[in-house]
Protein backbone atom coordinates (compact mmCIF):
# COMPACT_ATOMS: atom_id res chain seq x y z
CA UNK A 1 0.00 0.00 0.00
CA UNK A 2 1.70 3.26 -1.04
CA UNK A 3 -0.58 6.08 -0.58
CA UNK A 4 2.42 8.34 -0.33
CA UNK A 5 2.94 11.24 -2.54
CA UNK A 6 5.56 10.09 -5.45
CA UNK A 7 8.21 11.80 -6.82
CA UNK A 8 9.31 12.54 -10.22
CA UNK A 9 12.92 14.25 -11.35
CA UNK A 10 13.10 15.95 -14.58
CA UNK A 11 16.61 16.88 -15.53
CA UNK A 12 18.14 17.65 -19.04
CA UNK A 13 20.85 15.57 -17.75
CA UNK A 14 20.65 11.80 -17.10
CA UNK A 15 23.19 12.04 -14.97
CA UNK A 16 21.53 14.76 -12.84
CA UNK A 17 18.43 12.92 -12.63
CA UNK A 18 20.21 9.86 -11.87
CA UNK A 19 22.18 11.44 -9.05
CA UNK A 20 19.29 13.47 -7.33
CA UNK A 21 16.99 10.29 -7.33
CA UNK A 22 20.46 8.72 -5.35
CA UNK A 23 20.40 11.12 -2.85
CA UNK A 24 16.60 10.82 -2.32
CA UNK A 25 16.69 7.18 -1.86
CA UNK A 26 19.59 7.52 0.80
CA UNK A 27 18.70 10.55 2.93
CA UNK A 28 14.74 9.77 2.52
CA UNK A 29 14.68 5.97 2.01
CA UNK A 30 12.89 3.24 -0.33
CA UNK A 31 9.30 4.20 0.74
CA UNK A 32 8.28 6.99 -1.26
CA UNK A 33 7.48 5.98 -4.74
CA UNK A 34 10.28 7.45 -6.90
CA UNK A 35 11.15 7.95 -10.64
CA UNK A 36 13.79 10.20 -12.54
CA UNK A 37 14.41 10.65 -16.75
CA UNK A 38 16.81 13.39 -17.96
CA UNK A 39 18.14 13.32 -21.40
CA UNK A 40 16.56 13.36 -25.02
CA UNK A 41 15.43 9.96 -27.30
CA UNK A 42 19.24 10.46 -28.32
CA UNK A 43 21.35 10.00 -25.06
CA UNK A 44 22.61 13.68 -25.57
CA UNK A 45 21.04 16.54 -22.97
CA UNK A 46 17.46 17.27 -22.75
CA UNK A 47 14.34 15.88 -21.92
CA UNK A 48 11.53 14.19 -23.42
CA UNK A 49 7.59 13.83 -23.25
CA UNK A 50 7.68 10.61 -23.33
CA UNK A 51 10.38 9.39 -20.45
CA UNK A 52 8.28 11.67 -18.44
CA UNK A 53 4.91 9.79 -19.03
CA UNK A 54 6.95 6.37 -17.95
CA UNK A 55 8.78 8.02 -15.12
CA UNK A 56 4.80 9.58 -14.05
CA UNK A 57 3.35 6.00 -14.69
CA UNK A 58 6.29 4.66 -12.40
CA UNK A 59 6.12 6.76 -9.73
CA UNK A 60 1.96 6.96 -9.44
CA UNK A 61 0.09 7.18 -6.62
CA UNK A 62 -3.27 7.86 -5.26
CA UNK A 63 -2.28 10.82 -3.63
CA UNK A 64 -0.54 11.95 -6.42
CA UNK A 65 2.95 13.02 -7.86
CA UNK A 66 4.73 16.21 -7.62
CA UNK A 67 6.94 16.81 -10.40
CA UNK A 68 11.14 18.50 -9.76
CA UNK A 69 12.46 20.30 -12.88
CA UNK A 70 15.55 21.98 -13.83
CA UNK A 71 15.84 24.51 -16.61
CA UNK A 72 13.07 25.59 -19.30
CA UNK A 73 12.37 22.85 -21.23
CA UNK A 74 12.17 20.44 -18.63
CA UNK A 75 9.29 22.01 -16.83
CA UNK A 76 7.48 22.91 -20.51
CA UNK A 77 7.48 19.32 -21.60
CA UNK A 78 6.58 18.17 -18.02
CA UNK A 79 3.19 20.68 -18.43
CA UNK A 80 2.86 18.42 -21.75
CA UNK A 81 2.89 15.69 -20.00
CA UNK A 82 0.55 16.65 -16.93
CA UNK A 83 -2.05 17.87 -20.01
CA UNK A 84 -2.21 14.29 -21.96
CA UNK A 85 -2.44 12.49 -18.35
CA UNK A 86 -5.98 10.44 -18.57
CA UNK A 87 -8.84 12.79 -16.80
CA UNK A 88 -9.10 10.78 -13.50
CA UNK A 89 -5.41 12.06 -12.80
CA UNK A 90 -5.87 15.65 -13.79
CA UNK A 91 -5.18 17.88 -10.57
CA UNK A 92 -3.30 15.17 -9.18
CA UNK A 93 0.03 15.69 -11.10
CA UNK A 94 2.31 19.07 -10.63
CA UNK A 95 5.38 20.37 -10.82
CA UNK A 96 7.06 21.89 -8.12
CA UNK A 97 8.39 25.40 -8.17
CA UNK A 98 11.57 24.63 -6.51
CA UNK A 99 15.25 23.95 -6.78
CA UNK A 100 15.08 20.20 -8.16
CA UNK A 101 17.93 18.64 -5.67
CA UNK A 102 16.66 20.38 -2.89
CA UNK A 103 13.24 20.37 -3.87
CA UNK A 104 13.50 16.75 -4.18
CA UNK A 105 14.72 15.73 -0.72
CA UNK A 106 12.20 18.15 0.83
CA UNK A 107 9.20 16.85 -1.04
CA UNK A 108 9.88 13.02 -0.20
CA UNK A 109 10.51 14.05 3.47
CA UNK A 110 7.33 15.35 3.19
CA UNK A 111 5.76 12.46 1.27
CA UNK A 112 7.46 9.83 3.75
CA UNK A 113 5.55 11.77 6.54
CA UNK A 114 2.51 11.13 4.45
CA UNK A 115 1.55 14.56 3.42
CA UNK A 116 -0.71 15.56 0.85
CA UNK A 117 0.55 16.82 -2.40
CA UNK A 118 -0.39 20.50 -1.99
CA UNK A 119 1.86 20.43 1.52
CA UNK A 120 4.83 18.48 -0.42
CA UNK A 121 5.06 20.74 -2.56
CA UNK A 122 4.67 23.64 -0.34
CA UNK A 123 7.11 22.50 1.87
CA UNK A 124 10.01 22.24 -1.65
CA UNK A 125 8.54 25.47 -2.89
CA UNK A 126 9.72 27.21 1.04
CA UNK A 127 13.25 26.84 -0.12
CA UNK A 128 12.79 29.45 -3.00
CA UNK A 129 10.57 32.26 0.29
CA UNK A 130 13.58 31.11 2.53
CA UNK B 1 -2.73 15.80 27.13
CA UNK B 2 1.00 17.25 28.62
CA UNK B 3 3.76 19.46 27.65
CA UNK B 4 7.83 18.49 27.60
CA UNK B 5 10.81 20.13 27.54
CA UNK B 6 14.56 18.43 26.71
CA UNK B 7 17.81 20.02 25.92
CA UNK B 8 21.03 18.20 24.51
CA UNK B 9 24.09 19.04 23.28
CA UNK B 10 24.68 18.21 19.72
CA UNK B 11 28.21 16.38 18.85
CA UNK B 12 27.67 15.76 15.26
CA UNK B 13 31.06 16.92 13.64
CA UNK B 14 28.79 18.33 10.58
CA UNK B 15 26.20 20.00 12.32
CA UNK B 16 22.53 19.34 11.49
CA UNK B 17 23.26 18.94 7.69
CA UNK B 18 21.29 17.62 5.33
CA UNK B 19 21.54 13.90 6.00
CA UNK B 20 20.84 14.92 10.31
CA UNK B 21 17.97 16.99 9.75
CA UNK B 22 16.17 14.30 7.64
CA UNK B 23 16.21 12.47 9.80
CA UNK B 24 15.12 14.39 12.87
CA UNK B 25 12.15 15.68 10.78
CA UNK B 26 11.28 11.57 9.88
CA UNK B 27 11.64 10.70 13.55
CA UNK B 28 9.39 13.81 14.76
CA UNK B 29 6.46 13.27 12.26
CA UNK B 30 6.14 10.26 13.66
CA UNK B 31 4.90 11.31 16.76
CA UNK B 32 1.40 13.39 16.93
CA UNK B 33 2.71 16.01 19.08
CA UNK B 34 3.12 19.45 18.28
CA UNK B 35 7.24 19.25 18.60
CA UNK B 36 9.01 22.69 18.51
CA UNK B 37 12.92 23.24 18.55
CA UNK B 38 15.38 25.89 18.79
CA UNK B 39 19.06 26.52 18.63
CA UNK B 40 18.73 29.02 21.76
CA UNK B 41 16.61 28.40 25.05
CA UNK B 42 15.12 31.74 24.33
CA UNK B 43 13.86 30.62 20.86
CA UNK B 44 12.97 31.28 18.42
CA UNK B 45 10.92 27.92 18.13
CA UNK B 46 10.53 26.37 14.80
CA UNK B 47 8.23 23.21 13.70
CA UNK B 48 10.57 20.43 14.42
CA UNK B 49 8.77 18.58 11.77
CA UNK B 50 9.57 21.22 8.85
CA UNK B 51 12.30 20.01 7.21
CA UNK B 52 13.25 22.93 5.87
CA UNK B 53 13.00 24.98 8.42
CA UNK B 54 15.20 22.49 10.33
CA UNK B 55 17.72 22.54 8.11
CA UNK B 56 17.23 26.34 7.95
CA UNK B 57 18.47 26.68 11.62
CA UNK B 58 22.62 25.05 10.22
CA UNK B 59 23.06 24.38 13.55
CA UNK B 60 26.50 23.65 13.97
CA UNK B 61 28.77 21.41 16.02
CA UNK B 62 28.33 21.91 20.08
CA UNK B 63 24.99 23.45 19.39
CA UNK B 64 22.64 22.91 22.09
CA UNK B 65 19.36 21.95 21.11
CA UNK B 66 16.26 22.35 23.04
CA UNK B 67 12.94 20.50 21.91
CA UNK B 68 9.38 21.01 23.51
CA UNK B 69 6.48 19.36 22.78
CA UNK B 70 2.67 19.24 23.32
CA UNK B 71 0.42 16.18 23.17
CA UNK B 72 -0.59 13.05 24.04
CA UNK B 73 3.20 11.49 23.44
CA UNK B 74 5.11 14.96 24.10
CA UNK B 75 7.77 12.91 27.02
CA UNK B 76 8.58 10.48 23.94
CA UNK B 77 9.04 12.96 21.55
CA UNK B 78 11.45 14.35 23.06
CA UNK B 79 13.00 11.58 24.72
CA UNK B 80 13.24 10.30 21.27
CA UNK B 81 14.69 13.08 19.43
CA UNK B 82 16.98 13.74 22.55
CA UNK B 83 18.06 10.25 21.97
CA UNK B 84 19.00 10.64 17.85
CA UNK B 85 20.58 13.61 18.68
CA UNK B 86 22.99 12.18 21.29
CA UNK B 87 23.17 9.25 19.31
CA UNK B 88 25.05 11.47 16.79
CA UNK B 89 22.27 10.77 14.32
CA UNK B 90 23.39 7.37 14.20
CA UNK B 91 25.93 8.09 12.11
CA UNK B 92 28.97 7.77 13.28
CA UNK B 93 29.38 4.21 14.26
CA UNK B 94 29.45 4.30 10.09
CA UNK B 95 31.80 7.44 9.73
CA UNK B 96 34.41 5.28 11.58
CA UNK B 97 33.74 2.62 9.81
CA UNK B 98 34.11 4.54 6.66
CA UNK B 99 37.78 5.73 7.91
Amino acid sequence: MSSRVGIVIVSHSPDVARGTAEMVRQMVGEEVPLAHCGGNPDGGLGTSVEKILAAIDEAWSEAGVAILVDLGGAETNSEMAIEMQPPERQGRVVICNAPIVEGAVMAATESWGGATLAQVCGAAEELSAA
Amino acid sequence: MSEALITVLMVHEVGLHARPSVKLTKLAKGFSSQIEMAVAAEGPWIDAKSIVKVMATKAPKDTVLHFRARGDDAQAAVQALADLVASDFEEAKRDAARG
